[in-house]
Order: structure tokens, then sequence, then C-alpha cells
């Protein structure tokens, strides 16, 4: 099968991310629930949803650090569930993930950031790791920061830097969790086209989880809504595109997209929130 | 905790802490065999090889200072509090053999490992937690990098390892302490044949059940400390609950474990 799929990765139709019927509940809350997407080889996924909606938890189910309690992920064809660590393991040395925070190691420098998976998973001698560390600096345009610690740099360049990690070992699927979240506009833009870049230029496959609207239509190949652990809408861009610019439709799914990627305060979302409970609520403390 | 009393009863209460205890236990119990398990392939790596030795400098080399300083004291105390008790038997040259046995036998690493709590474990479990905090520990998951062989096991071997030298350095600083007090505040005749008679009523089962002792001490320190560091959630606070919970659960654990090898050694007379 990885033969296979390593062989034709530019094959757009085929699916490399499967989710399905995917339940996960933490202490009682359901913030899962029945989620299914398929993620094509070489395309950027969107995922979309508001804080809380559960988009986080969903991008962990795919990277195989939490397990759900119904339904399954399938990775390049194979259920992470099904997998014993060793696998697994094996299957993480092809993809990558961008945290929100970057997270890179503190106690180390950038470059030996980047240099860490090269070192713990390749054979490379180590001239040809300083290399490569180069080369995949470069590509973020941070190689003149090979040398400073973690602590030393802005949060832009922390995520740079975390990118550059991110691909040391060519992934063939990026993840990307928050990648514009408190980044300012440019450093933002930018971030953007580093990711359409990897995608474009290198054929990866990119699913990207933010709530930053101008990020998502700038590099999203397909969109998905996720909503109160349900996904409420999966389509291309330009239908995105076409209810943001249309007028409201009625339809009560359909205009909760439309407000959440308009950044509207009036519309579904708001009043679903103002109105639950508030007569119960307060009669209740009256009561008591 | 009141809130808890009021709501469940006590009969609940004292099975949620006996459930809290057990799973406690068997959470420790899962990372010492992961760490067993990994600490093969952590030596195959030059990497993690490095870690080791940098983990040994920080755990052992930079608390030697401290660990020396306390002991000495140690000797001072001892020594001042046992001689006038065993002036009126005309004894008081016998502190050179009663030092030796405690402090070889207990006070050594017990103190030691107080010490190391302290100093190292709170670290390692600020460390760790601060390093969940920052999403690192999912990072390296993520890498397929196992955080158990990258973290935990070079932070458990360079513990086991310090907490034998320190101690070896603790038990004589110990003896030195006592033989200056003898020399300088009780009497130069006191200090006369002090090492002959320390060595003469040491025997080796003393020595080396304190060693014994000391590598159990360190490998409940760092245990403690890394499963606390593994376990934070919730920023800031949580990492500062983990410090404080390693120091506490690390002088319980040195203290129950001190007696139980106290009384193995008993029963079979070592």
């Amino acid at each position: 099968m990885s033969q296979k799929d390593t062989s034709d990765r530019f094959n757009q139709d085929q699916t490399v991310i499967r989710v399905v019927n995917l339940v996960k509940s933490f202490g009682g809350r359901r913030v899962l629930d029945g989620v299914n997407l398929e993620v094509r080889r070489g395309e950027t996924m969107v995922i979309m949803g508001g804080s809380g909606c559960g988009k986080s938890t969903l991008l962990r189910h795919m990277i195989g650090s939490l397990f759900p309690d119904e339904g399954y992920v399938e990775l390049f064809g194979q259920n992470l569930n099904e997998l014993d660590d060793k696998s697994l393991d094996s299957l993480r040395l092809r993809f990558g993930i961008l945290f929100q925070s970057g997270a890179l190691y503190n106690s180390m420098t950038v470059g030996e950031n980047v240099a860490l998976p090269l070192r713990e998973h390749t054979n490379l001698d180590e001239d040809t790791i300083q290399i490569m560390v180069k080369i995949k600096l470069e590509q973020v345009g941070l190689r003149y920061a090979e040398n400073l610690m973690p602590s030393e740099i802005s949060g832009g360049m922390k995520k740079r830097a975390g990118l550059a990690r991110a691909i040391a070992l060519d992934p063939e699927i990026l993840f990307y969790d928050e990648p514009s979240a408190g980044l300012d506009p440019v450093t933002s833009a930018e971030i953007d086209q580093l990711i359409m870049d990897l995608s474009r230029k290198l054929g990866v496959t990119s699913v990207v989880v933010t709530h930053e609207m101008d990020s998502a239509f700038r590099i999203a190949d397909r969109m998905a809504m996720l909503d109160a652990g349900k996904m409420l809408k999966i389509g291309p861009r330009s239908e995105f595109e076409a209810l943001r610019d249309g007028p409201e439709t009625g339809d009560e799914q359909l205009d909760l997209i439309r407000q959440f990627i308009r950044g509207d305060s009036d519309g579904p979302i708001t009043r679903r929130r103002s109105s639950a409970g508030f007569m119960e609520d307060v009669l209740g403390v009256a009561e008591d | 905790m009141s809130d808890t009393v009021k709501k469940h009863g006590l009969i609940e209460v004292i099975g949620a802490a006996v459930l809290n205890g057990i799973s406690y236990i068997g959470g420790m119990a899962l990372l010492l065999s992961d760490t067993v398990k990994t600490t093969i392939e952590t030596f195959k790596r030059p990497s993690s090889r490095r870690a080791i030795v940098m983990q040994m400098h920080r755990v052992g080399v930079r608390s030697v200072g401290i660990v020396c300083l306390v002991q000495i004291f140690i000797g001072v105390i001892l020594t001042l509090q046992l001689a006038p008790p065993l002036k009126p038997w005309g004894q008081v040259d016998k502190i050179a053999n009663i030092i030796g046995v405690a402090g070889f036998r207990m006070l050594g690493p017990i103190l030691t490992a107080v010490v190391i709590s302290g100093f190292a474990g709170a670290s390692i479990a600020a460390e760790i937690g601060t390093m969940v905090v920052a999403e690192e520990i999912e990072a390296l998951r993520a890498s397929a990098l196992n955080p158990v062989r990258f973290l935990v096991v070079p932070r458990i071997l360079a513990t086991f390892v310090m907490m034998i030298f320190l101690t070896i350095i603790a038990d004589w600083m110990i003896a030195l302490g006592g033989y200056l007090t003898s020399l300088l505040v009780l009497a130069p005749k006191v200090s006369i044949g002090y090492w002959g008679r320390m060595q003469e009523q040491l025997r080796m089962r003393d020595v080396v059940s304190g060693l014994i002792l000391a590598g159990v001490f360190g490998i409940i320190i760092s245990l403690i400390a890394c499963h606390e560091g593994l376990k934070v959630r919730g920023g800031a606070e949580g990492v500062g609950r983990a410090t404080t919970m390693t120091v506490v659960y690390s002088i319980v654990g040195i203290v129950v474990m001190a007696c139980i090898f106290t009384m193995i050694f008993y029963v079979f007379n070592f």
C-alpha cells in the first residue's frame, strides 16, 4: 500500500485521510458527534469552526494522539485504532504537524529542533543533517535563526521554525493547528503563503484547522464546517465563497455557516447562544 | 474537601482516596515498566547517552555543594547531641561508632534523598510539566519519539546513579562533621582514633544497605517527578501543583521505602 502511495502522490482522486463516524466524549459531553470527512491527496482541506466546536479534538484524532469512542480514522488506508505503537510510529513519520504554539523544544536551538527528527529517524551523517537543516530553515525563511533559542524568537518565527521541523522528514501530509492564531496580519499572510507553497510545489496534502476566515479562504481547496461536534458542510471553496457573498438562504444550517464565515454579530449562532434557557435561568433564581 | 464530605459521606471519601492511591501507584508502575522496557534502546542511541550525562550533571554535580553542607551539619548536630548522654558512662569516644552506623545506614541516604527531591525532583517535574503545557510532549509523540525514552529514562537513570554517588559523599561528610566537632568542640582526645573506631564498627553490609537505599530513593524521586510532570493539566497552576506534589510524595515515598527496606534488612539480618 505504502509503495503505491508514494509512486502516485499527485493523484487527486485518492483519499489519504478518511474519518468515519467519529464519536468522542469528554466527561459526558459529546465533543465529536458522528463526524465524517475525507481528504484527498494533494489538496488543502480547511476545517473551520468556533472555539470549542471540536476541531482541535478532530485534529488530534487524525494524528493518533487521541482515540475515538466510536468510529475510526484511516490514514493511507490504515485504521489508526487497529495499529500497535510501532506501526503507528512508522505512520507518524509520513506526516508532520505544526502545533498552535509551534511546540519547539525549549532546551534546544532552532537548528537542533529541526535536526532532531533527522537524527532520530534517519541514518544520515552529521554533515548531511546540517545541510538538510539549512535547507529546511531556508524554506521557511529562518536560516539566520539557526543558532537562536526558542525563547529568543517571536511567535511568528516559532511557528515558522515549527513548520521547518514538521517538514524535516518530507512528510506526505501536514496538519496545521490554528496556524495564524495570534499573529499580525502580515506574518499571518506569510504563513499562509508558506502553506500554499508547500502544498502546491511539493504536493503535500494539508489539513488546516482554523477560525481565521481570511486565511481559510486564501489557502483552502475544500472547506469543512464543524459545529457542536457535527460536520455541517463539506465542499469546495467556491461554494463557501458563494455562501459568504450571497444573501441569507433561510436554511438554518447554511445561515449559521454564513454568519460564521462573514463574522456577523447577528445570526443563528448568536441567537442560539443568547436565547437558550434564559427565562428558566431567571425564574430558577427567583424561586431559590 | 469539606464539600465532598458533606455530599458523599465518610465511606465514599475514604473509598475515593484509596482508589486514587491505587490508580496513582498503578500509573507509576506503568511508567516504571515503560522505563525498564526502553532502557536498553536508550543506551543504543548516542543522543540519549548524551542526555543521560547532561541529566547526571544537572541532578548530581550541581547538588554536591548543598548535600555536603547539609550532611556536615548533621554530623555536627549528632556529635553534640550524643556527647552529653555518653559522658557519664565514659563512652564519648563511641560517638565514632554510632555516627558510622547511623550515617552510613540511614542518615546519609535519607537526607541526601530529601535534598535531591527538592533540588532535582521539583525541577524535573516543573520542566516536564512545562513541556506538557507547551505541547512539546505531544510534538514528541507525533514525531514518533517516545517521551519515556527521550525524557523519563535519562532522568531516572541519572537520578539513580547520582543518588548513589552523592550518598557516598554524604556518608563521609557526616563522618567528617563528627570528627571536626570531636576535635574542635569536645576534646582532641575524643578525636584520637576516631576513624579507626568507625572502621572497626562499620561492616560492609552497613555501607551496602545504605547505598541500596540510596538507589531506591533515586528511582522513587525521579519516577514521582516524571509522573507528576507528565500528568500536568491546565497551565502554570498545574505545573506549580506538580512541583509541590513531587516534593510531598517523594518525602512520603522515601520514608515508606526506608521503613520497608529496614524491615527487610532486619528480617534477613543484613
